[in-house]
């Protein structure tokens, strides 16, 4: 009786919260336009409304998830009983119906939050953001009303047919089938949880800097305000998105049982996108801010990121790719592809309207400045995006126009960015060093000098080690130079303030880092690419894969391992798993150093095989075992693909570094301690620090 | 100034477009039927292509002690419309091994063998051709469309 209750409720929450968005909508443009405050006042409060209501509606799916009420189809699509609570709570983003539904409840929580600080001395930019954070909502409730509901149930008809439907057919009576569907075992995994509500944030968030963007060109006041204001908003939003991808990975690496992390599937890559586009607009806003330049690359980047977000939702959500991500085919793909072209189409429409108000303060005056460094770097950013793009697409072109079907495997990826992101690289130390408006080169030759010998001097090294990828040797050599100008600079600060205070080194870091969290807090995130890199190069360019069938208690050397197959176990699990556990004994140089577990779990009801890798891992290599066949009677033989992985562990320690960089830049910054005067009209305040 | 940047912009212009056409030649594969892979045999002989076929229960040979893996796939559509017209991909997938005259490619493959290889199975395998018209497969991925198809509960309470 609950379950009917809830089902009515949530279905009548999300219909009447994509009613109030629409309304939000109209008003924030009635009110924007016609400078009636009361109308975007209202707007305001449906907008509160809508996350109430959406809130409910999530809660009642909850509900219904957690209580196995498999009469409503997506709970049936989902969930089944042997799943453990949290698993059947986490199937709200399991599936498409479901995962929209948690999209759209972020989006409200975001634009709750938002239209709720204070406006008072930016109020004409509220109708604006109150606009177009409730279209976005509307555009979201739509698909979930209409096209993806997520509380249709199923109906048995009189003609014995089963159906989905919101409300029931003539004569037909709920249907209570006896066991779901159960969540694709895939998903079934820590990193799962965690993984694609991490992304939504991140996607979601990056709607916010967009939506005050579209108000500065509405309201022509395109200083950096709008910068200023969502600094920590875009910063949220990067940080979220960062830890999805990495959080991916990881699980890829874990669980997909392919010995990689990262496959440059088209699904990966649509949510690779817009992290480039944001990170090129984190770094070129700053320029903006201390300079006055590169407006009109801002708002071209931040609309582009905000398109690609959808887009990157779309093509996870409409199956038109197929891979591990995109769940069933389905209706929603041409609402897509309407919305994220009527918008991209007004909001640059509206950027050429105003692109003269955006120019520059001053022109960038030369070719080796920071001004320019940050030029290069949106640049670089942008043909990333470019070939990317290119890769996702052409297959889509190729079939349309020339009727061949082409796939764009993972060596176009690395050929064609691999020398973009060497490039990044390099730019990354160069860039902090560079001077405002003009630098010499002797100065920053000087500056340079020590990081280029100790990157020569690891390279000869490695060539006298016999190393003779150049590919590796170039990767070696910049991870150690542009590493090492990043932690010079930190030395260097670190030192002149000791000089000057005579603080304990702890104190000092401490100060440092507070005193300018955002600077520093960069060259963290830069030391945690500069790790992760390493990674990267390690198993990109050095991982080496064999495989062999085991008789029992045989070896096999795989380079300074040996692995020993000591058995194998076939059980069930209570909770509908098949699992096949293999006991390897790995010695490295001759000595014991652990044993390893690789598995394939197979889900009974779904049918359905999952490769669980055994890992032996340490700084300087991963052993990654897959059990890719055993014979069940007999076990008397089994067979393994080995992978040898080298530093793939400092991708994850990267990945910690630049998680924590991320944190500390959003730590707030310090206000400079200042007499409180009013403001002269028309003078902007500046930064102080750098 | 502006003659400076704008140089440097067609510089990098032409750098990515270098980039993504040189890593093209390498990195994109044709995705063919079975009946286009024959037809164009002699042009795409050590190119390496992607094809994809119903595999047939009976070819399957294995030996586990070397992991060889030999199977025949049929000939089925590539056009996903066209799969939907002839009744869904299971639909196609049966007919298409029930039918003599369709073309037929061999395919070897090193490696363990899926547990998903079985009769009516999609197979898409991504290799090349050698001289003697075997395919040589890198990559084996496999689809049973039945599995997902049951989007209709079959089980109901007595309700």
């Amino acid at each position: 009786m609950i379950g009917w209750w809830l089902v009515n409720l949530g279905a009548a929450s999300i219909a009447l919260g994509w009613f109030l968005a629409i309304y939000a909508s109209l008003a924030a443009f009635w009110g924007g336009w016609k400078r009636r405050i009361a109308w975007v006042l209202s707007a305001r409060n449906a907008l509160g409304l809508i996350f109430f209501l959406l809130t409910l509606a999530t809660l009642s799916l909850l509900y219904l998830l957690a209580n196995l009420h498999f009469e409503v189809a997506y709970v049936h699509s989902v969930t089944n009983s042997p799943m453990p609570m949290y698993l059947r709570l986490t199937a709200l983003w399991g599936g498409q119906a479901g995962s929209l539904l948690f999209w759209a409840w972020l989006m409200a929580l975001y634009a709750t939050t938002v239209a709720w600080r204070d406006w008072t001395r930016d109020r004409e930019f509220l109708p604006w953001v109150v606009l177009v954070t409730g279209l976005t909502l509307a555009f979201f409730l739509f698909l979930v009303v209409v096209l993806e509901n997520p509380f249709r149930r199923l109906w048995l008809t009189p003609t014995g047919d089963v159906v989905e439907a919101l409300f029931p057919p003539r004569g037909a009576e709920l249907f209570y089938p006896r066991e779901g569907r159960g969540l694709n075992p895939l998903l079934r995994h820590p990193g799962m949880i965690l993984h694609p509500p991490a992304l939504y944030l991140g996607f979601v968030g990056f709607v916010i800097p967009y939506a005050f963007a579209m108000a500065a060109l509405m309201t022509r006041r395109t200083d950096a305000r709008w910068i200023r204001l969502t600094r920590r908003w875009t910063l949220v939003a990067w940080f979220f998105l960062s830890i999805g991808q990495l959080l991916g990975s990881r699980w890829a690496y874990d669980v997909l049982g392919w010995g990689g992390y990262w496959g440059w599937d088209p699904v990966e890559i649509a949510s690779f996108m817009p992290w480039l586009t944001g990170t090129a607009f984190l770094h070129s806003v700053m320029i903006q801010e201390r300079r006055g330049m590169l407006k009109h690359w801002n708002m071209a980047l931040i609309i582009l990121t905000y398109s690609l977000v959808v887009f990157a939702t779309f093509l996870t959500r409409s199956g038109v790719l197929s891979s591990v991500h995109s769940f069933a085919q389905s209706a929603i793909g041409p609402a897509f592809f309407i919305y994220i072209g009527v918008t991209f189409l007004a909001s640059t429409w509206l950027l050429l309207r105003r692109w003269n108000d955006l120019r520059s303060v001053r022109p960038i005056q030369s070719l080796l400045s920071r001004e320019a460094m940050f030029l290069y770097v949106n640049v670089l950013f942008l043909s990333i995006l470019a070939v990317s793009f290119w890769g996702v697409i052409y297959p889509l072109l190729s079939e349309l126009f020339v009727g061949e079907k082409v796939t764009m495997g993972p060596p176009y990826y690395e050929r064609a960015t691999g020398p973009l992101f060497a490039a990044l690289l390099l730019l990354m130390g160069v860039g902090p060093l560079a001077g405002w408006g003009r630098t010499r080169w002797e100065r920053l030759g000087r500056l340079l000098a020590l990081p280029a010998g100790l990157a020569l001097l690891v390279v000869l090294v490695l060539v006298f080690q016999g190393m003779r990828s150049w590919g590796a040797l170039l990767g070696f050599a910049l991870i150690t130079f542009t590493g090492s100008v990043t932690l010079l600079e930190f030395v260097r600060d670190a030192r002149a303030r000791r000089k000057a205070l005579r603080e304990p080194w702890p104190i000092t870091v401490y100060r440092l880092l507070s005193r300018n969290p955002r600077r520093y807090g960069g060259y963290i995130i830069h030391l945690g690419v500069v790790v992760m890199a390493l990674g990267i190069i390690g198993i990109e360019f050095f991982q080496y894969e064999t495989q062999r069938t085991l008789a029992l208690n045989q070896r096999l050397q795989v380079k300074e391992y040996t692995v020993e197959y000591r058995g194998l176990q076939v059980f069930n699990t209570h909770d509908g798993r098949q699992v096949a556990r293999a006991v390897l004994g790995v010695y490295r140089d001759g000595q014991f150093v652990g044993e390893i577990f690789p598995r394939q779990d197979f889900y009974i009801l779904e049918e359905q095989p999952m490769t669980i890798p055994g890992v032996y891992s340490t700084w300087e290599e991963d052993l990654y075992v897959i059990l890719v066949g055993w014979r069940p009677i007999t076990t008397e033989g089994a067979t393994f693909k080995f992978y040898y992985n080298p530093l793939v562990r400092w991708l994850w320690l990267g990945g910690w570094v630049f998680a924590l960089g991320t944190l500390v830049a959003l730590w707030p910054q310090p206000q400079p301690r200042t007499v409180r005067v009013r403001e002269p009209r028309g003078v902007q305040p500046v930064a102080v620090g750098d | 100034m502006n003659k400076k940047f704008l140089i440097g912009g067609l510089l990098m212009l032409s750098a990515v477009v270098y980039l993504v056409f040189t890593a093209m030649s390498q990195g994109s594969q044709y995705f063919l039927t079975v009946e286009e892979l024959l037809a164009r045999r002699e042009a795409l002989q050590g190119r390496k292509v992607r094809v994809s076929g119903a595999v047939l229960g009976p070819s399957i040979v294995y030996n586990p002690e070397t992991l060889e893996l030999r199977f025949i796939i049929v000939h089925i559509p590539g056009d996903n419309d066209e799969i939907e017209a002839q009744g869904g991909l299971a639909a196609v997938l049966k007919a298409a091994v029930n039918d003599p005259d369709r073309p037929r490619l061999p395919v070897v493959y090193y490696g363990p063998k899926p547990d998903l290889l079985r009769h009516e199975a999609q197979a898409i395998v991504l290799g090349t051709m050698d001289e003697n018209g075997v395919f040589q497969a890198e990559e084996l991925l496999l689809k049973c469309p039945t599995r997902y198809e049951a989007a209709v509960p079959t089980q109901a309470a007595d309700e």
